[in-house]
């Protein structure tokens, strides 16, 4: 049983979706996430394990190569994409309560700013470790970032910038945020930032990495 | 005159601008507006750029045309405009540059991830193919495809390129400087990597631009030196990480900081030194007297 969920594992670190994916070449034909989620459930394996032992660790693994750079992007989407293979059969289990996630988090690139690679890579690993994540998408003003919290009380907010612009602007976001919502913990990141500036503007985290977001969620939640 | 690459191949060593995005913003370019857009509604802006880096000493100058594919341009509903704000940008450095100087110009990334099914290749070939066609139509010499960092997107555009277009075929890639030293792009390409398949896509001449301050470029050059001996290397420097002070920000590498590695750069193998992010005409002005010194 616990052969089979670190088998998931090891298909999400890869990047192994299913049986027909061409990638990593080397587990050419063999079963991916995806397969063997659904030999999990059918050998009665509780959903909820299957999370946390299977894809949560998988994702974990990725999540700290990418910050070690002993890995890059393509890898972690490709990890992401077998997550998902596998994570789709347990959305049922996610709506019916017979797996709880460890909590909510609401994302978005912030006002000014188009750029959406560094958000979805956050997105990807959040959701990697056991979190549902609310995606806000790009250029999103403070007043929605405001109005998501106060609809997910309990929600982490994480904000994203790319461009030394924008990134000025977090400040303003993070003030009305935490009048609105002040038991809000808001996490910033994106290349410009540093932790000096989000200390300065008041966030709650920063972190170079996604993983460094993780594992202030995993501690806070 | 003659070309970039015959100019290079008789030895000379060039100098390219500096930055457009930061010297836009300080001009008023705010955050939510398309950059490109300034082609069209502030003219004046774009050619005061263009005509400081001449004056400075800047043997050629980009253009503001970075975001200016259509992939791109879609996100602020411009992308019918592609072909009318590349020749526009093309043609105010054109107008700059005179014919004595030359116009390379800029082609960023499309935003998006190939390998994630986000765009087809057929659509980012056809963007880039529209873009090199306008901006050489406007007036350019070289494309600068810059900022790269995934291969695919970096050879479908430089394919686009070459057919599309008379221009030199540049191509630059970021990278960064891995825990163990090593230099990687945001998609773990490395610069041996870029420059085979770069140049094997077509590119005239390869390189890098942005990254971690002038410093970093000397053994990111060294190492595409080493895989293509024979190709000539541009950089394009920032004026190292963006620092903030208060609410402004700075740029730590001074002109003469910068203008101290030319030496370095040109021995390492570049042929064509530039400045990206945070460098002024002051960089540029510092770095032409280092290699003006050094062709004496």
């Amino acid at each position: 049983m616990s052969e089979l969920l670190s088998k998931i594992a090891g298909c999400v670190e890869r990047g192994k979706i299913n049986a027909t994916s061409p990638y990593p070449p080397d587990l050419k034909g063999q079963e991916g996430a995806d397969e063997l989620t659904q030999k999990a459930l059918k050998e009665n394996i509780a959903p909820q394990q299957i999370l946390s032992e299977g894809l949560v660790i998988g994702m974990r693994n990725i999540g700290v190569k990418f910050r070690d750079n002993k890995v890059f992007v393509p890898d972690v989407l490709m990890a992401a994409k077998a997550m998902n293979a596998g994570m789709k059969h347990l959305k049922p289990f996610f709506l019916s309560g017979a797996v709880q996630r460890k909590g909510k988090f609401i994302i978005g690139t912030v006002a000014g700013d188009l750029h959406d690679i560094g958000k979805n890579l956050v997105s990807m690993i959040i959701e990697g470790a056991g979190f549902e994540v609310i995606d806000l998408g790009v250029d999103v003003p403070t007043e929605k970032f405001i109005k998501a919290v106060q609809e997910h009380p309990t929600a982490f907010l994480g904000l994203s910038a790319l461009l030394t612009t924008t990134m000025i602007n977090m400040e303003k976001t993070v003030k009305a945020v935490k009048a609105a919502a002040p038991a809000t913990k808001v996490l910033v990141g994106g290349a410009p930032l540093t932790q000096e500036f989000a200390t300065q503007i008041g966030a709650d985290s920063y972190s170079a990495d996604p993983q460094g977001a993780v594992d202030f969620l995993n501690k806070a939640a | 005159m003659i070309s970039i690459c015959q100019e290079i191949a008789r030895g000379r060593i060039l100098v390219s601008d500096g930055a457009w995005g930061t010297f836009l913003q300080q001009k008023g370019l705010q955050s939510q507006e398309c950059p490109e857009t300034w082609c069209l509604t502030h003219r004046a802006d774009g050619l005061d750029i263009a005509k400081s880096y001449i004056e400075a000493g800047a043997d050629m100058v980009e253009t503001n045309s970075f975001g200016a594919n259509r992939i791109k341009l879609a996100q602020y509903g411009l992308e019918s405009s592609a072909v009318e704000l590349n020749m526009a940008a093309a043609a105010i450095s054109r107008e700059a540059a005179g014919s004595d100087h030359y116009v390379i110009a800029s082609m960023g990334p499309t935003g998006k991830i190939l390998m994630m099914g986000e765009v087809s290749e057929a659509a980012v070939y056809d963007a880039y193919a529209e873009q090199a066609a306008a901006l050489c139509k406007g007036g350019a010499d070289g494309l600068c495809i810059e900022t790269m960092s995934a291969l695919d997107e970096s050879e479908i555009a430089v394919r686009a390129a070459r057919q599309n277009s008379t221009c030199a075929v540049i191509c630059t890639f970021t990278f960064q400087k891995t825990i163990d030293g090593q230099y990687r792009t945001m998609m773990g390409v490395s610069p041996a990597e870029m420059a085979a398949a770069l140049g094997a896509a077509g590119a005239d001449i390869i390189g890098t631009n942005c990254g971690n301050g002038i410093e970093g470029m000397i053994p990111i050059v060294n190492e595409l030196r080493a895989a293509a001996p024979e190709r000539p290397i541009l950089v394009h420097a920032n004026a190292g990480l963006p620092v903030l002070k208060g609410t402004t920000v700075t740029y730590p590498e001074s002109p003469e900081m910068m203008a101290g590695n030319i030496a370095l750069l040109v021995a390492a193998g570049a042929a064509i030194i530039g400045g990206c992010c945070g460098t002024t005409p002051a960089h540029i002005r510092a770095m032409a007297q280092a290699v003006k010194k050094m062709r004496r």
